[in-house]
């Protein structure tokens, strides 16, 4: 596995990224209680605000996604991660509508979060970074779209941790969505996720490069801990079919086993990949405070307990989509949100999705979600006055 | 909505613009004569939807905010597909999170005899929708006793064709069942339509044994008992 030397002057470089930055100066009271300020959002924007400002989608990215949605990344240089999704004349159309994403609050691909520099300190914030929630990275978005004077959002957007956000904002912003879409999400992050998240977080901080959260300031970086974070989250986001059917029982390179410890199989040597190339582009602690910001979100919670309560009274258009192969945020999660919106008599379409790619089908080539989602779009627009696509 | 069913499918057929007409020819006859009873503008629940055909041409042609329930994924995504407001689910399951009265009309046609509880799914029905509207196959049509009678096997109809072995049908009844289902649990029948094997509608008399014997489909329009309204009120502030 690579040992990065410099991990530091890798990572500090995001005043170099493409893309926008908004400094905003204004404190964020956060759910913790602290005021959070002044921070920086760093965001991408496709296509074009119309006359109205009635056309601007919000896309969420996940837990280990960034603005990058149709970009390639500055580091990996990697396509963006919705890159199928989006351009001219594709499901989010940039000729017809205007796409904004930005780095969540505590992210590491420019936004404020635990890497950057306090300025109280002039040192990085390590782990005095606050903690924060779903709820507060959708309220650092919305400081964004009022920056940017966009008051009603036609959609809110995005898929896992993305989804967290869309009903995040569907909850507490509902005057401003006009659609929203969660897809593979749920209202409430389950035990067994919150201990699937443990198990990372115990890895980056049992690897002697965490140094207690100090390692930037140390010059150190726990990748060994970060890349098995990252390689057991990966196993949650496939199933058992999708890594059956990739690399079976296969062999790495090689005839036979070779009776020790070293990548014999083709499922481990891409495991050990994953996590390789993951500590080159992500902060182990981002990491520790986006998993814990999933872990807290509870939508029912902030509302007594009942989720319909949340979407009381909502006029938002939803549509919420699953994945039959998802085990992470299965089927049953999206079920509840529509019995709550339904108890909430809200406008809701829900779809589950046939396929065997697990959690991760949301990033990936789905014919039938990208079907879904381009009618469900359609039919938003029209009514949103959009007119209809070509 | 029309005095009289006949005059409503006639009036369709005979005056309704031209554009109307052939998307309406284009619905199944116990669905048209279902969009019939809809008052433009309402809010809609069609349980059972397919592929949306009705709520489809209820949101061209009578501006109904419609919502669907389909079992069937391809159904589902279909209707997602074409822009219309529809769940995966079943009559069986997902009724109860729906608040009392939450829509004007429910509609569930010809999926009664298909989920596991009719009795529980028509007092959802009733309680969550001011009206119902519920289309069915009426296993007492003179035919199906006939074929029975004749040739002692179960009988196909182009209603019911399906063989025993893999019938989704599994809690079939007859006219007079349906309406002695509904005295007993206190559902009002508002109005009721029966469907000969042409789909051509008559409005006999459903507690009479003319109509369990010569309609193919009965088409009712339901509403829950005050005694049933009370009840939901009590649950609704739970």
């Amino acid at each position: 596995m690579p040992i990065l030397t410099s991990p530091r002057r890798r990572l500090r470089s995001a005043q170099d990224w493409p893309g926008n930055r908004l400094l905003v100066r204004e404190p964020l009271r956060l759910d913790c209680g602290i005021d959070l300020g002044p921070f920086t959002i760093a965001y991408q924007t496709y296509g074009k605000l119309n006359a109205d400002r009635s056309n601007a989608i919000l896309i969420c990215h996940a837990l280990t996604g960034d603005q990058y949605v149709a970009d390639p990344h500055p580091i990996t240089g990697k396509p963006g991660w919705w890159e199928t999704l989006v351009g001219p004349g594709g499901v989010l159309d940039t000729e017809r509508y205007f796409l904004i994403c930005a780095n969540v609050l505590g992210g590491c691909m420019g936004s404020t979060g635990p890497q950057e520099i306090n300025p109280a300190t002039g040192e990085p914030w390590a782990l005095s970074f606050p903690v924060i929630t779903i709820r507060d990275m959708a309220r650092a978005q919305k400081r964004l779209l009022d920056h940017l004077e966009i008051d009603s959002l036609f959609c809110v957007i995005g898929g896992s941790m993305g989804a967290m956000q869309v009903l995040q904002w569907a909850a507490s912003y509902p005057d401003s969505v006009f659609a929203a879409v969660p897809i593979a999400g749920a209202a409430r992050h389950s035990a067994q996720n919150i201990a699937f998240h443990e198990v990372g977080r115990q890895a980056i901080m049992a690897d002697p490069d965490w140094c207690g959260g100090h390692y930037l300031s140390l010059g150190r970086k726990p990748v060994r801990g970060l890349a098995v974070a990252r390689m057991a989250a990966h196993i949650t986001y496939l199933s058992e079919v999708a890594l059956h059917r990739k690399f079976g029982r296969n062999l790495q390179d090689r005839l036979a086993v070779t009776y020790g410890f070293d990548a014999d199989f083709q499922v481990e040597s891409y495991l050990r990949h994953q996590g390789s190339t993951f500590v080159d582009r992500f902060d182990a602690n981002s990491y520790l405070y986006i998993t814990r910001a999933m872990d807290y979100f509870d939508l029912a919670a902030e509302h007594d307990g009942s989720l319909a309560s949340a979407f009381k009274g909502t006029r938002s258009r939803f549509c919420i989509i699953s994945f039959t192969s998802d085990w992470l945020f299965p089927t049953s999660e999206s079920r509840q949100i529509v019995h709550a919106l339904n108890a909430a008599a809200a406008n809701v379409s829900f779809v589950e999705i046939a396929s065997d790619n697990g959690h991760d089908a949301f990033l990936l080539h789905e014919p039938e979600l990208f079907e879904t989602l381009r009618g469900f779009l359609n039919g938003c627009a029209e009514h949103r006055g959009l007119g209809r696509s070509q | 909505m029309a005095a009289s069913s006949q005059t409503a499918a006639l009036s369709l057929a005979a005056t309704a613009p031209a554009t109307i007409s052939t998307a309406a020819e284009e619905l199944r006859q116990d669905l048209r004569l279902i969009a019939e009873m809809i008052e433009p503008e309402s809010r809609v629940l069609d349980i059972g939807c397919g592929d949306g055909a009705l709520l489809a041409y209820l949101a061209r042609h009578k501006n109904v905010d419609g919502r669907g329930i389909e079992i069937s994924q391809s159904g589902v995504n279909a209707c997602v597909g074409h822009g219309l407001s529809v769940i995966q689910g079943d009559a069986d399951r997902d009724l109860d999170a729906y608040p009392a009265k939450a829509f004007d009309v429910v509609v569930l046609s010809q999926t009664l005899q298909a989920t596991r509880q009719p009795r529980k799914v028509l007092e959802a029905l009733v309680r969550i929708g001011r009206r119902a509207i519920v289309s069915f196959p009426n296993f007492g049509f003179w035919r199906i006793r006939l074929g029975l009678l004749l040739t002692g096997r179960i009988p196909l109809t182009h209603c019911l064709a399906y063989p025993w072995y893999e019938t989704p049908n599994i809690h079939l009844c007859t006219i007079r069942d349906f309406v002695a289902l509904c005295d007993e649990i206190g559902v009002r029948i508002e109005r009721s339509v029966t469907l000969d094997r042409l789909g051509q509608p008559y409005s006999l008399d459903p507690r009479g044994s003319l109509a369990n014997l010569l309609a193919e489909q009965g088409v009712f329009v339901l509403r829950g008992s005050s005694r049933g309204a009370s009840d939901t009120a009590l649950r609704s502030q739970c």
